[in-house]
């Protein structure tokens, strides 16, 4: 025992009289120095310019509402831009419930949800939105993008692991950067490459148990990708979810009033049991053809959301009007479900007429709303196809069809897909335009592209 | 303005805001007070550059009761051994459990949640939660309708009765000019606009949803600001998350203020830029960091810094403070750095016209390089703008995620701002803009004085309409929030995580559709019913 004491008083007054020993060299700068240095630093502009011509920056100014008529630019075209694939955006009973809710709680909620800014109708359409979708709860954001970019970050922290499709859009692209979580991409649609990350996962978990008790693994895929057109293979996510123990998240903005025999979206689709996904996402400006975005699933999981989702608490609620058209909006898709096999055969019929367009192919299932056209040849840079294309939707808008090309933030995405032309299918298109839009899609081609 | 004297203030007058003023004072620990010679009692901690302000700036925080302060810790240990007592008596069965359980088909999964994340949930918000998520269904302006909820099972789950409790003066909402209204010109525009357009949009701004009333809207948020040009987006708090990751980046230093909001800690997060923290509206502090970063550059390379980026608000809606903006932009001119606003509670609420912090200290609205708000607040709408120079907004129009990504806003959304911003400004051919920017101007100093008067503390700037009234212990909380619903006045309460855990305070926000009435019934309430227990400035004693 006196031998250790003594060792250890020995080490303590040697620690005492050591010189103490910086890691870094900081040489004191004299007064002078400093100001010389801060007269010299220059800083980079805040915002680089613009050249005028850039793609992006000329928005189509549209007079008037977007509907299945719209005046892009002074033109009138038939729509095949905008994702109002039930026609609801048009819809006199739609308006006339928001003109009800306008005159009964003025615009603005002025407030967010723990604050006053909980209005019965928001009540009312969680509770309605849970009773479609067959769950126990919902919970609604006053804004789509940021629907996923919430509820991601609520659930999956730092330490966690997520599985994500590599097409995945960029709300969960920024969902996943906000959860600061582990992130594994997948190849598009591939389950053997995910069951190959799974397979990885667990070897690691055996070399260290404890971390792997308390380590959350989520899978995030959507029901129907914005980027491809595809759906996600459901029944074998499912399969993989019960053997690795992973959650599922599903983000169903275009799957949402679209697929399944009354527009539940991809589990009504497959006939899969809704508790067996976790957390279903989507939001309501496709379908709903309102604004804003709503999650459901077992109570367990979304009352968590109400006070851990900073969409959700720290930004103001859904304005009651918009809420009460979304109401209004799921009466006619519970009303009258067979306008899901009216859009579905107008799908498979455009699908098949855009079959064979020379230079261009059709990306996207059969059944799917919202397709795209890429060049089946890239001219060697993607700035040169943003142009040939932009020349091929110029030609189909002076001719009566309004086209767009898909947007994307090239540096931002972290699979940044080729370039296309967004065409989107709604019920309100009647088969001569669909034939007329094909057929238009054909010439422009063959006059661009050849 | 009267003869001025200045007398030192001793250390234990000093709050965590004071900050030394070693040029007159010459000792680094004491603070610098000002005293009006004819009315003793306001005392007000000046500011270090009084050069640079053409109004004064009054702005108090008093220091938290020792006694309270200890009460405070007391209480929250006791409610933190009733919470473990009842954790415990839950997991053996002996209390039921009402929490949402896990599937069964799921048990063996990790667990989603952590025990303890959610012991504060369990055990002390779930006592008070019935001071939140009141629901409503009137229009939510001076005064709201509330649906009447009960809870048989301490507020684990609510049923309504089918009551409606009405005419609640409404001290809760964000209404400060009062736009939030059922009838009316904003109304009537927003009607017809949603009869032509639709309520929804189904695209991006990048594609097919930019309309006429998006540019329309943009032109004129542009000509109120005063700035070059302006740009709009559907959600505020998305407005600053999507925004400040495309103006900076790695390499770019973020310097933002102690107290901001979550949506400024998230874009500036999201950025991938380093953030430093200062202290709240401290200029020495904020005046520290900037010539470090510039002299040391980035930690460990030495590189130079990208830029420099600023992040402030106008009004701190949680401490109602205001921003020193005249410090702040003297700052950034000396250290070449930018600063980016965010009037959210701000804008509508300040200056003699209503156009902010920035009019609000005589200001060139072109020394802030990005002014951004929201309008929520003060033009009974929902959304965001980003205002500043053209290329800035021709960048922010090509390059930000919310213009590629997000869905554009609802047209009768953006009629209201339209209209509510026209009233403003007067364009409409009425005085009602500049009447309830006045009203709201004498409201807060009216609510203000009286509360002062009335022994409680409250907390920010003279000028906020943002009034905190300090409460500390949580048993007070929710039973302010309580007792005030009993006398139909909606206040809101706010405790841990949203202040530090013993500056539970509740929030009362004016607005100019508030009568001098109903700010009378508020303050007979207050002095009646809640003084007993809320009274805890020691101020009028000393004197």
């Amino acid at each position: 025992a006196c031998k250790t004491e003594g060792i250890l008083i020995l080490w303590i007054i040697r620690l005492l009289f050591s010189k103490t020993y910086k890691l870094q060299e900081r040489s004191d700068l004299t007064l002078k120095e400093k100001e010389e240095l801060i007269e010299e630093w220059q800083p980079e502009p805040l915002v680089p310019p613009v050249p005028k011509d850039h793609p992006a920056l000329n928005y189509n100014i549209v007079s008037g509402p977007p509907t299945h008529i719209i005046t892009v630019n002074g033109k009138e075209c038939i729509n095949f831009a905008s994702f109002n694939f039930l026609g609801l955006l048009n819809n006199e009973k739609v308006k006339s419930a928001a003109q009800a809710s306008l005159k009964k709680y003025g615009v603005g909620t002025c407030g967010p949800r723990g604050f006053y800014g909980t209005f019965d109708v928001h009540l009312e359409l969680e509770e309605r939105l849970a009773k479609f979708m067959r769950t126990e709860e919902a919970i609604i954001y006053s804004y789509g993008f940021a629907t996923i970019a919430s509820a991601i970050p609520a659930y999956s922290k730092r330490g966690d692991i997520v599985f994500v499709d590599e097409a995945a859009c960029f709300a969960i692209q920024k969902g996943l950067q906000a959860s600061r979580s582990n992130i594994k991409l997948f190849k598009h649609n591939d389950m053997a490459d995910l069951e190959r990350l799974l397979k990885e996962q667990e070897t690691e978990d055996q070399k260290n148990p404890r971390k792997a008790r308390v380590t959350r693994r989520f899978i995030v895929v959507e029901g129907l990708y914005m980027n491809t057109g595809d759906i996600c293979p459901l029944p074998e996510l499912i399969k993989l979810k019960y053997k690795y123990k992973v959650r599922i998240f599903l983000e169903e903005s275009l799957s949402f009033g679209v697929l399944g025999e009354h527009g539940r979206g991809i589990t009504e689709h497959f006939g899969i049991n809704i508790d067996d996904i976790d957390l279903i996402s989507a939001n309501m400006e496709n379908s709903l053809a309102s604004i804003g975005g709503f999650c459901c699933g077992r109570s367990f999981i979304i009352d968590h959301q109400r006070l851990s989702g900073q969409g959700y608490c720290f930004s103001a609620s859904l304005p009651p009007l918009l809420a009460a058209a979304a109401i209004e909006a799921l009466n006619i898709m519970e009303d009258s479900p067979d306008i899901f096999q009216t859009l579905r055969a107008k799908c498979e019929r455009i699908h098949k007429a855009l079959q064979g367009i020379s230079g261009l192919k059709v990306v996207g299932e059969s059944f799917s709303p919202a397709l795209h056209l890429q060049l089946e040849e890239s001219c060697g840079s993607r700035e040169n196809d943003v142009k040939l294309l932009k020349r091929v939707v110029d030609y189909c808008m002076n001719s009566g069809i309004a086209l767009t090309q898909a947007r994307y933030l090239e540096k931002e995405e972290k699979c940044l897909p080729p370039p296309s032309i967004r065409v989107v299918i709604t019920v309100e298109q009647t088969e001569q335009e669909l034939d007329k839009a094909a057929s238009l899609l054909k010439e422009a081609a063959q006059s661009v592209l050849n | 303005m009267t003869d001025l004297k200045y007398r030192l203030a001793p250390a234990s007058e000093m709050s965590r805001y004071c900050f030394p003023n070693n040029a007159v004072s010459g000792d680094a620990s004491r603070c610098v007070c000002l005293i009006d010679s004819s009315t003793v009692e306001e005392i007000n901690h000046i500011v270090h550059n009084g050069g640079l302000y053409k109004r004064p700036f009054n702005e108090a925080f008093e220091e938290t009761p020792m006694l309270v302060a200890v009460l405070t810790y007391v209480g929250y240990g006791v409610l933190t051994l009733f919470g473990y007592l009842r954790d415990f008596m839950r997991q053996w069965k002996i209390e039921k459990c009402q929490n949402a359980t896990e599937r069964e088909e799921q048990k063996d999964f990790v667990p989603l949640y952590q025990d303890f994340e959610n012991f504060y949930n369990r055990n002390l918000y779930m006592r008070i939660r019935d001071s939140w998520n009141r629901p409503i269904c009137s229009v939510p302006g001076a005064k709201v309708d509330m649906m009447e909820r009960v809870s048989h099972d301490y507020n684990w789950t609510f049923t309504y009765t089918g009551r409606v409790i009405k005419d609640i003066i409404n001290m809760g909402s964000y209404n400060y000019l009062g736009f939030a209204q059922k009838t009316g010109a904003c109304q009537e525009a927003a009607a017809k606009v949603l009869s032509q357009y639709g309520a929804g949009v189904c695209s991006t701004r990048q594609e097919m949803g930019n309309l006429d009333k998006h540019e329309e809207l943009e032109k004129l948020v542009a000509r109120f600001l005063g700035v070059e040009s302006a740009m709009a987006y559907g959600m505020g708090f998305a407005t600053n998350s999507m925004n400040i990751p495309a103006l900076v980046g790695k390499g770019c230093l973020i310097l933002s203020d102690e107290l901001n909001h979550a949506s400024l800690v998230l874009g500036a997060r999201l950025s991938g830029a380093t953030i430093r923290i200062f202290k709240h509206n401290n200029m020495q502090s904020l005046e520290k960091l900037l010539k470090d970063a510039i002299v040391h550059g980035q930690p460990r390379t030495r590189r130079p810094w990208k830029k420099i980026l600023i992040l402030v608000e106008g009004i701190y809606s949680m401490e109602g403070s205001i921003v020193r903006l005249p410090e702040v932009i003297a700052l950034k001119k000396k250290y070449k750095s930018y600063l980016y606003l965010d009037e959210a509670h701000s804008i509508g609420a300040l200056g003699p016209s209503g156009r902010g912090v920035v009019e609000y200290f005589g200001l060139n609205p072109e020394d802030v390089d990005v002014m951004m708000g929201t309008f929520t607040k003060s033009f009974g709408a929902a959304g965001g703008y980003i205002g500043g120079k053209k290329e800035l907004i021709d960048y922010l129009r090509t390059y930000s995620h919310s213009a590629a990504y997000a869905t554009s806003m609802s047209p009768p959304v953006v009629e209201q701002i339209i209209t509510s911003v026209k009233c403003i400004m007067g364009e409409d051919g009425t005085n009602i803009g500049r009447a309830r920017v006045q009203q709201l101007a004498e409201n807060t100093r009216y609510f203000r004085r009286r509360l002062k008067e009335m022994g409680f503390i409250i907390y920010g700037n003279e000028d906020s309409p943002v009034v905190p009234l300090m409460l500390y212990m949580p048993a007070k909380i929710g039973a302010f929030g309580r007792e005030m619903l009993k006398r139909n006045i909606g206040v809101v309460v706010v405790g841990f995580p949203a202040t530090p855990i013993i500056e539970s305070r509740a929030r009362f926000c004016l607005s100019a559709a508030h009568t001098k009435e109903m700010l009378d019934t508020g303050g007979s309430v207050l002095a009646t019913r809640t003084k007993q227990f809320c009274k805890y400035t020691w101020e009028q004693e000393e004197v």
